[in-house]
């Protein structure tokens, strides 16, 4: 999972009222002429769009796309992609694939637990960082790979990780 | 077309072109166990409990979604498959709370039955006891998603019978839960006709009319046939 | 667009490519390493001293070597840069004009290069995958040309059966036989799907042929929907690859602009339209019945076969599913013959088959080998064993499908026959080597954790066997198991493998009986051995 597609906190309080994001929604079903089967690509847009998918968007997408709102949940629950709850203003993604793993990336990832006091998968209470894991980003070359606020961090460890996540948060050492 | 002729645990069988491996079984009077299929409703093959051998195949068939052909020779109930289902009743019964002696529903349940049918007596599988909830918000009927076992039988009662679809599945894997709406409380719901499909299509205690114990629930799963019957004979 | 015009699109992009040329690996590897910043640098460096027109700058795929990114190569010389650095940009120039240079340089002659044979990544660091023209010069949409005009389906269909090329995905089924079948399948209208759904952790062959050469499938898909009479594909991307799903629009749009896909391709009565789907973080969707499902905007949950989707897919119509590399391979069949093609590999493993290798490897990268070439010369020829030079222990192949090959077996041949007879499987192509450090049930463990939360839960052997399997062996990691658990764990994977619906299910236990095969000591070591956590 990459981030760079994900709405912060910050994007959201900087954003003047009266936006036209829901005019851009409204754009892409009707380019797929408000079908059914487009569920997912119209899920992708509205997340790209807001960031995450609360139930009033999830309701909205299931009225227009003439579904029923448990099948649009049921199907914003399956895939790992979509957020049904806001994100971190920083976003700290830990590959665990296959060669992340076997090159320490399980441990990279408890040290960033411990330093950020962020379970994986989780947002801290201030909502100002988020932890999260991916099923390999196919940045095998550079194991263990991260990505921070959208920037893929090659060859990640915890010296390198966590002087910029503790700068980004604004703290010391 | 002709009727096809198929060998099933070692009797000649005939049965009608397009019909279910399933339908040809019971209509040898050969028993299966079967807990996703219900009849009336479309066919899912998840529950993996009708699973057969068919000759010439590698792979373990599921007797409901598999259709007759000529010449078929099947096994229905081999040692082999004995033990899966046995052990698939245990996994059933290790997922999530289905401890019989405090269950209200016990001996007016489907998955009781089967475990008595395939001879399953004790659970070797750490039980995994998730956190579920249980939904009274509804006038009529409630929820007890410990007693569910995922079969969707509600999910396809309420969209292909109802037609309104008010139930689906949500997350995945071992997380997944039977959601109504927006995963709401299922009172709140503003599709749901109270029709009360879902709950004669639950085999288990999981969905329960309120008002009445459990245990005196009329289970009556065959009522989803005889709608869809009825129907077809005043179309 | 005619044969014509086309030949005059390669005539004008050779002819103004300029003779001096600085071309940067601009895939995802290189790119997070900092390849645009050099790519800035050369750029200010050759403007300032007015070289901007003499000098081109230019991207081009993947060239392979992607644990020693970023990588730039100079042409004419051919010479190769490792490791470089935007400080090296004035360096590099001056080796350019033929100066000496400080800077890294591949050894080209290293078996890990000289070993390959390049069918699908032909290409690879030749063109800018950005550009249809370069492309186009190499060759491109001939062969789509030549089929249209000169060949019929039927044809089409015999010369890829003929080539011996099985799918890439895994599971290697015959693609001429699955192309006849969706030919001959009755519906009204077809489909073919591209499954770009690369899900394996440690594998991005699949990623890096978007990335490199996005046409070369586009131009495959088309000449497989003349073949089985489809109008209409979808590419199903994964969600994690933002760059291979901008080049392929990118790539789609130019090919559309060039009347090469869409109504009337080449002035027949051909249409084709390729759509993309951008996948949403789902493993099980690699299943082909997931995946339409998926593409149908429904959960990613498979469903029983058969029916098999060359008969009933998307929307029940015949749909033709292969993935990418298969693809891939097609133009190259046509260009040069099924006979030329069917030569390379073995009896019943034809062509070329890349590999992601990764893990505890000193050349970590992605190399593509004839069929049958051993995992020895692969693992210590090519990747020059592990950094630290020690042992190598085992590799991993196919990933959460696959299982682990211990460095005794190395001489078996990569073929999906010797594979499978060694309890793995050719899978898609990911090769994770694993050193003395690693523990296998840890190995067995992890993979076990990845099906456990990639189950859809539709059907009872996979969504509770794969956490009832994975809570054993984490009991087992931590000294807490019985001598009479293993038999349990391994009376779970029978039934799993035996009766879950899809191939996540069935081949979810892999991991661990390859590894219990091989290595059972390591289990056995943990048995009962409270407090030891094996490290």
């Amino acid at each position: 999972m990459t981030t760079s597609t994900t709405e912060t906190a910050a994007d959201r309080s900087a954003r003047p009222a009266g936006d036209n994001r829901r005019k851009i929604l409204e754009a892409t079903m009707k380019r797929f002429q408000y079908q059914g089967d487009a569920l997912i690509e119209v899920l992708h847009k509205a997340q790209e769009l807001y960031g995450f998918l609360s139930p009033e968007l999830l309701s909205d997408i299931a009225q227009r796309l003439h579904l029923p709102p448990s099948r649009v949940y049921g199907v914003a629950t399956f895939y790992h992609f979509f957020s049904l709850a806001p994100q971190g203003e920083h976003t700290c993604t830990i590959c665990l694939g296959t060669a992340c793993y076997v090159r320490g990336a399980a441990l990279l990832l408890r040290e960033l637990e411990e330093l950020s006091g962020v379970k994986a998968g989780r947002t801290s209470a201030d909502g100002r960082f988020s932890l999260l894991t991916a099923r390999c980003l196919g940045a095998c070359g550079l194991a263990p790979a991260a990505v921070l606020d959208g920037e893929v961090v090659g060859h990640a460890d915890r010296s390198n990780l966590a002087a910029r996540i503790r700068s980004l948060l604004g703290r010391e050492e | 077309m002709a009727a096809k002729t198929l060998t099933i645990d070692g009797h000649l069988v005939s049965a009608r072109p397009g019909e279910t491996l399933l339908a040809a079984i019971r209509e040898a009077g050969i028993t299966i166990p079967t807990l996703c299929h219900l009849d009336g409703l479309s066919d899912v093959g998840a529950c993996r409990l009708c699973l057969v051998e068919i000759e010439g195949q590698r792979r373990l068939q599921p007797a409901c979604m598999t259709m007759v052909s000529e010449g078929m020779v099947v096994h229905t109930n081999t040692p082999r498959l004995q033990a899966y289902r046995r052990q698939i009743i245990e996994l059933l019964f290790a997922e999530r709370n289905h401890v019989c002696a405090v269950c209200v529903a016990s001996g007016n349940c489907e998955l009781q039955r089967l475990a008595g049918m395939v001879g399953m007596d004790h659970v070797r599988y750490e039980y995994l006891s998730p956190d579920c909830p249980v939904d009274i918000s509804h006038a009529r009927f409630g929820i007890d998603h410990n007693r569910c076992v995922l079969c969707t039988r509600c999910v396809r009662a309420c969209d292909e019978i109802e037609g309104v679809h008010t139930w689906d599945v949500a997350g995945r894997g071992v997380d997944a839960r039977v959601i109504t709406d927006m995963n709401q409380p299922w009172g709140t719901s503003t599709t749901c006709t109270s029709c009360g499909k879902c709950l004669l299509a639950c085999p288990t205690g999981a969905i329960f009319p309120r008002g009445v114990t459990v245990g005196e629930r009329p289970h009556a799963s065959e009522r989803i046939a005889l709608i869809v019957d009825a129907r077809k004979q005043r179309w | 667009m005619d044969l014509h015009e086309l030949e005059a699109i390669a005539e004008r992009e050779l002819a103004q490519r300029p003779r001096l040329r600085i071309l940067y690996c601009s895939a995802t590897g290189c790119q997070a390493s900092g390849a645009l910043e050099i790519k800035r640098r050369l750029e200010s460096l050759l403007a300032e001293t007015g070289r901007q027109v003499e000098v081109d700058v230019g991207a081009v795929g993947c060239l392979g070597l992607c644990g020693r990114g970023p990588i730039v190569r100079i042409e004419p010389s051919g010479e190769t840069f490792e490791h470089v650095k935007p400080d090296d940009a004035a360096e590099i120039i001056a080796a350019l004009d033929g100066h000496s240079c400080d800077v890294a340089r591949c050894d080209q002659n290293h078996p890990f290069f000289t070993r390959q044979m390049l069918i699908v990544r032909r290409h690879c660091g030749l063109i800018n995958p950005d550009r249809i023209e370069d492309y186009i010069a190499v060759g491109g949409y001939r062969s789509l040309y030549h089929v249209i005009h000169e060949m019929t389906p039927a044809e089409v269909i015999n010369a890829i059966t003929r080539s011996g090329l099985r799918g890439r995905g895994g599971a290697g089924y015959p693609t001429g036989l699955k192309w006849a079948t969706v030919a001959k399948s009755p519906g009204e209208r077809k489909f073919v799907i591209c499954n770009a759904d690369e899900g394996d952790p440690g594998a991005f062959m699949d990623r890096s042929i978007l990335e490199s050469d996005p046409h070369l499938v586009l131009e495959g898909m088309a000449i497989a929907a003349y073949a089985v009479g489809a109008e209409q594909g979808f590419i199903y991307v994964r969600g994690e690859y933002p760059l291979a799903i901008e080049r392929l629009q990118k790539a789609i749009a130019q090919a559309r602009r060039h009347g090469l896909l869409g109504a009337q391709i080449f002035e027949s009565g051909f249409n084709f339209r390729v759509d993309i789907r951008v996948g949403a973080g789902a493993f099980v969707c690699g299943e082909e019945t997931a995946l339409i499902a998926s593409i149908e905007g429904r959960r990613g949950q498979p469903r029983p076969r058969p029916p098999y989707p060359a008969e009933s897919g998307l929307w029940g119509m015949p749909t033709l599913i292969n993935n990418v590399e298969t693809f891939a391979n097609v133009t190259a069949i046509i260009e040069k013959g099924p006979e030329w093609y069917s030569s390379i590999g073995t009896e019943k493993s034809k062509g070329t088959k890349i590999f992601a290798l990764t893990g505890k490897i000193r050349n970590t990268g992605l190399i593509e080998v004839p069929m049958g070439i051993t995992l020895r010369e692969i693992v210590e020829e090519m990747g020059g064993g592990t950094p630290d030079g020690s042992p190598v222990k085992a590799v991993q192949t196919g990933g959460p499908s696959g299982g682990c090959i211990p460095a005794s077996l190395f001489d078996t041949p990569v073929d999906y026959e010797s594979l499978a007879a060694v309890g793995s499987i050719m899978g898609s192509g990911g090769m994770v080597v694993m050193d003395a450090h690693t523990n296998m049930v840890d190995v067995a463990r992890f993979y076990m954790e990845f099906c456990k939360d990639e189950s859809c839960g539709k059907c009872i052997p996979c969504r509770v066997g794969t956490v009832q399997l994975f809570n054993m062996l984490t009991k087992l990691r931590n000294g807490q198991a019985k001598p009479s658990d293993l038999s349990k764990i391994e009376e779970l994977c029978e039934l799993m493998r035996e009766t879950s619906l899809c191939g996540l299910g069935q081949s979810a236990p892999n991991p661990v009986l390859s590894t219990l095969h091989y290595f059972r000591h390591e289990y056995e070591q943990l048995i009962g051995a409270e407090g030891n956590h094996g490290s």
